[in-house]
């Protein structure tokens, strides 16, 4: 059998989280509110009413854009897509065609085992959202369907790749990366459950080596990360086979079925629609005004690869822990504020404490960053105890655990639990004076080289200061009492 | 004076606001004009006596308690029936919104009545404003009040015929390519398209969004101006309203020194009936005696008016339109037992035969394969159509010209000729494609005593120009009025 290669190329769908419709001032949280409660005369359509574009959708987007790398486009317009559809009121999607906001973008994803690939990302444009047939009411059959317009004019962006992608992995390689990014910069709170991210796959086969594309098929209902991995890989063999035993690959668009795992055929080319485009004479061209798209710039968060970068140049940070820390925008800025508040020498410190402790604690009791119940300060003034010796390594997990229960500050946490180290010199040459006393053979075999036996003499300075002196300078000293 | 309805709006507000007239008054007047004529005229689809009548004593009350009422006071409007009137049936004079009552006013409806206006009820239009004598509506003929065998002209007959036969003291109509002017010129009333922007959108059932225009018909040129300051400027539901505010009502002036008229020669050609040329030619005249200089311009690409507006307008139609569906209101026809007969029954049921006709045209000018050949071209032709209007207002203030081809035509007289129906459009489209402004007033009546009309042809944003120069015309050679002892009227009588 001869080797083939996977061409993808994925159109993701995200809604911009704006509080009111692309058009309209309904509300967008319509999603488990009651059908159509969420409605005016202009989402459903009623004659006469005419669409006014929500500025705040248009600076979503437009961060977006420039997240992913993409050029926007100084003037792009709107156009109608023409169908119908009863989800659709006005029988006709206000998207755009060929002149979308922004094109020419890109994307680096990372891969298991090899190096980041940049993945290219043709255009990305505004539309709005159709409603939702309803074919049941609860568990109840009903005669006929009823629509629920809730979701008619929500905005979304849709972000169209390249045919870049090579498989399933670095499929799903790619949307983690660009939910990531989506979020970050709070486009989208990129919530798949809601809907508030989908994603159709193009895909093709073509022998190995060889330039030109296969002929691609267009698979729809990818409402998970992992369904598009399933269906990718399974469409990638059904259209190998079909090569193999001498059929022929038609382009269509097909429909991901979950409980069979298969694709089957929704529509061939022949079928599709003519939506008949053409520019909305409602509405007017959108200009990427210079000093607009500068406030627009100006207002956005730090992306992660470039806090990732910062993070590691100027705080010192290792590329593991800053890549767990620039992760989830609410961790970041968290560490950020932990780190502000604790001494230079104690940054890594915190980075520690908030990848090992912190994220541990938030997994096991399965909440987010912003659930944290004290302040970021508290975790820098910890780290600062750790580095200036107070407290040992064994003392911070414990000081850690009980923040989290209390949420009392450190420093009176450990005053209250006793855990202070003493790191008083004459204190501490004290126990180790008295443990050299009490274990005479140990302090011989130190004397006369045999370097394991300090264990034992540590061990009594410990008993002796009930774990409160300073481990190195329990070292420091019984080296130079032995040395002396 | 004892007949109310003989009073131009302007008067008819300052009496109401001064305490002579009760707006109640001002309201049975009209009522009683409309129960006797309107039998003949059949100017309108819906009449809203008692809700005017709740209004006009509302207004009165507010007058006694000594709050200040507005420019439009008590004053009776009619309102096309593609005209949003929250809680009243909208139909378009069509069976597929039959039932379907307005959810909200426009804001032309609604800047009406904060200024004080009575809205008295929904005049008869082609349906969806896609016609040239009003014999596109589904339910019935209205005549022209000069001669009831006539045509009011279209798409705004009912409006232009109400405000002629003084069913009510002005109205709003849709212009897409002729709709406001055309009809005013066939009975005799002045009609005004404003630029495109001027007046917002926002209400009115979209034909092709980016030609209609709303506009008066009065029957003095204040009133024109008077309606035009109520309804037009900037209106934030709207994103192609413009931020121009509309002129503020003058007086008229003594003369038109210095003002430059010109006429163009591509529409003073074979086929323009001899008597509107002359009455025209007549009215230019009078602009002359006024003191304006007339000089001939060109507008090279009116030839390509008609061919070009009947792709864009059926293009943006075939889209406006396809959200009659039936599934959400007016007209669904029940026998259909899928989807696509839902469709198919509805949209077959519901729709005439001339707008199916235009959805069609459109629908395959903006089909794949099709659109770089009409929808682009015919795009492009609009555009020279818009700078032959830019070079000729380099050299005039203003242009002259015939507004319809012919005088009023009869019934059936063009219904079994589309073509020929729009070619009575072909000097009043060219103002849509460019956007803008102009307006039509009457300027004599033919050997049969039927309205001719004159147009005049504004650059731009330049309404206050063009009303000031259509006063002093009125000033100087008053309007022929309709007299109740016309033959049309006298019928009803």
């Amino acid at each position: 059998m001869k080797q083939y290669e996977m061409v993808v190329g994925l159109e993701v769908h995200c809604q911009l989280a704006t509080k009111t419709k692309l058009f309209c001032g309904c509300g967008t949280d319509g999603f488990g509110s009651p059908p159509n409660s969420r409605i005016c005369p202009l989402c459903t359509g009623q004659p006469g009413v005419l669409p006014v574009l929500n500025k705040r959708a248009v600076e979503l987007a437009f961060q977006a854009a420039l997240a992913l790398d993409c050029r926007l486009n100084d003037s792009s317009i709107f156009a109608r897509k023409n169908y119908f559809y009863p989800d659709l009121p006005k029988a006709y999607q206000i998207s755009q065609y060929d002149q979308p906001f922004s094109e020419h973008g890109k994307l680096t994803i990372a891969l298991k085992d090899r190096a980041p690939k940049t993945i290219g990302i043709t255009r990305i444009h505004m539309e709005e959202d159709a409603g939702k047939l309803l074919h049941e009411v609860g568990s109840l059959k009903i005669d006929g369907s009823l629509v629920d317009f809730n979701r008619a004019g929500v905005p979304l962006i849709e972000i169209v790749s390249e045919p870049d992608i090579r498989g399933s992995e670095e499929a799903y390689a790619y949307l983690t990366a660009l939910k990531e990014v989506i979020q970050f910069v709070g486009s989208s709170r990129c919530d798949m459950e809601k809907g508030e991210m989908r994603c159709d796959a193009n895909i093709s086969v073509r022998p190995a080596g060889q330039a030109a594309f296969g002929i691609r098929a267009e698979i729809k209902n990818l409402n998970s990360f992992k369904n598009v991995k399933d269906a990718i890989d399974h469409e990638f063999h059904r259209q190998v086979e079909l090569i193999e035993s001498d059929g022929k690959v038609v382009q269509e668009t097909r429909l991901w079925n979950v409980e069979t795992q298969a694709t089957v055929s929704m529509r061939s080319k022949e079928e599709a629609h003519d939506y008949r485009y053409f520019p909305d004479p409602d509405l007017v061209p959108l200009v990427a005004d210079a000093a607009w798209v500068a406030a627009i710039k100006k207002d956005m968060p730090e992306l992660p690869a470039v806090k990732r970068a910062r993070f590691i140049a100027e705080l010192g940070l290792s590329s593991y822990d800053a890549d767990v820390l620039t992760g989830d925008k609410t961790l970041a800025d968290f560490f950020e504020k932990a780190a502000a508040a604790a001494p230079k020498t104690a940054v890594k410190t915190v980075a520690n404490i908030l990848s090992t402790e912190m994220l541990g604690r938030l997994n096991a009791d399965n909440k987010t960053a912003g659930e944290v119940p004290f302040p970021p300060a508290y975790v820098g003034e910890l780290a600062g105890l750790v580095v200036a010796g107070t407290l040992s390594s064994k003392g911070a997990k414990d000081v850690f655990a009980k923040m989290w229960e209390s949420s009392k500050a450190p420093k009176m946490l450990v005053e209250e639990l006793g855990l202070a180290q003493v790191s008083d010199d004459k204190q501490v040459m004290e126990w180790v004076r008295q443990a050299l006393a009490a274990n005479p053979k140990a302090a011989a075999d130190l004397k006369s080289g045999k370097e394991a036996a300090i264990g034992a003499i540590v061990g009594g300075v410990m008993k002796l200061s009930k774990g409160k002196a300073n481990p190195a300078l329990v070292n420091k000293l019984i080296k130079e009492v032995v040395q002396a | 004076m004892n007949d109310i309805t003989a009073l131009s709006a302007s008067r008819l507000a300052e009496s109401v606001r001064q305490g002579k007239i009760s707006a109640e008054s001002a309201a049975k007047a009209y009522f009683d004009r409309i129960e006797r004529l309107e039998p003949t005229v059949k100017a309108f689809l819906a009449v809203t006596k008692d809700s005017a009548l709740d209004q006009a004593r509302l207004l009165d009350k507010k007058r006694k308690n000594g709050q200040q009422l507005g420019v439009l006071a008590g004053v009776p409007v009619a309102l096309k029936d593609n005209l949003q009137l929250k809680g009243v049936e909208t139909t378009c004079g069509s069976k597929i919104l039959k039932g379907h009552i307005a959810a909200y006013d426009a804001t032309v409806t609604r800047r009406l009545k904060e200024a004080g206006a009575v809205i008295v009820g929904k005049t008869n239009l082609d349906e969806f404003a896609m016609g040239s004598s009003t014999e596109n509506s589904a339910f019935q003929k209205t005549t022209n009040p000069w001669d009831s065998a006539c045509v009011p002209g279209g798409s705004s007959g009912g409006s232009a015929a109400a405000a002629a036969a003084r069913l009510c003291a002005f109205s709003l109509g849709s212009d897409t390519g002729g709709s406001i002017r055309q009809p005013a010129a066939f009975c005799g009333v002045v009609g005004l398209k404003p630029t495109y922007g001027m007046v917002s959108r926002h209400g009115l059932v979209a034909f092709a969004s980016s030609l209609d225009q709303i506009g008066p018909f009065t029957r003095t040129v204040e009133d024109s101006a008077l309606a035009l300051s109520v309804i037009g400027g900037h209106d934030p539901l709207d994103s192609t309203s413009a931020v121009n505010a509309p002129p503020a009502v003058e007086p008229a002036p003594k003369d038109l020194k210095g003002l430059r008229i010109g006429l163009p020669k591509e529409y003073f050609i074979d086929g323009l009936d001899q008597e509107v040329e002359k009455s025209v030619r007549e009215a230019v005249g009078v602009f002359k005696s006024l003191g304006a200089t007339i000089r001939e311009v060109s507008l090279p690409h009116t030839k390509y008016a008609i061919a070009s507006y009947y792709i864009i307008a059926p293009s943006e139609a075939s889209s406006n339109l396809a959200r009659f569906d039936g599934i959400r209101y007016g007209f669904v026809d029940r026998s259909a037992s899928t989807l696509e007969e839902v469709y198919e029954f509805t949209r077959g049921a519901g729709f005439g035969a001339e707008v199916k006709r235009r959805i069609m045209l459109g629908t395959y000018a903006l089909s794949s394969g099709y659109y770089d050949a009409y929808y682009s071209k015919a795009q492009r032709v609009r555009t020279l159509m818009t700078r032959d209007f830019q070079d000729a207002f380099k050299q005039v203030d203003l242009i002259a010209a015939p507004t319809t081809p012919t005088p009023p035509f009869r019934f059936g007289e063009k219904t079994a000729d589309p073509v020929a129906m729009y070619l009575s459009d072909v000097f009043t489209i060219p103002s849509n494609m460019a956007g803008n402004a102009s307006l039509s007033m009457p300027c004599g009546l033919s050997a049969k005593g039927l309205p001719l009309g004159v147009q005049l042809i504004a650059d731009v944003f330049q309404e206050r120009l063009l009303l000031s120069a259509a006063r002093a015309f009125e000033s100087a050679r008053p309007f022929p009025m309709l007299s109740d002892r016309s033959v049309s009227l006298l019928e009803s009588q």
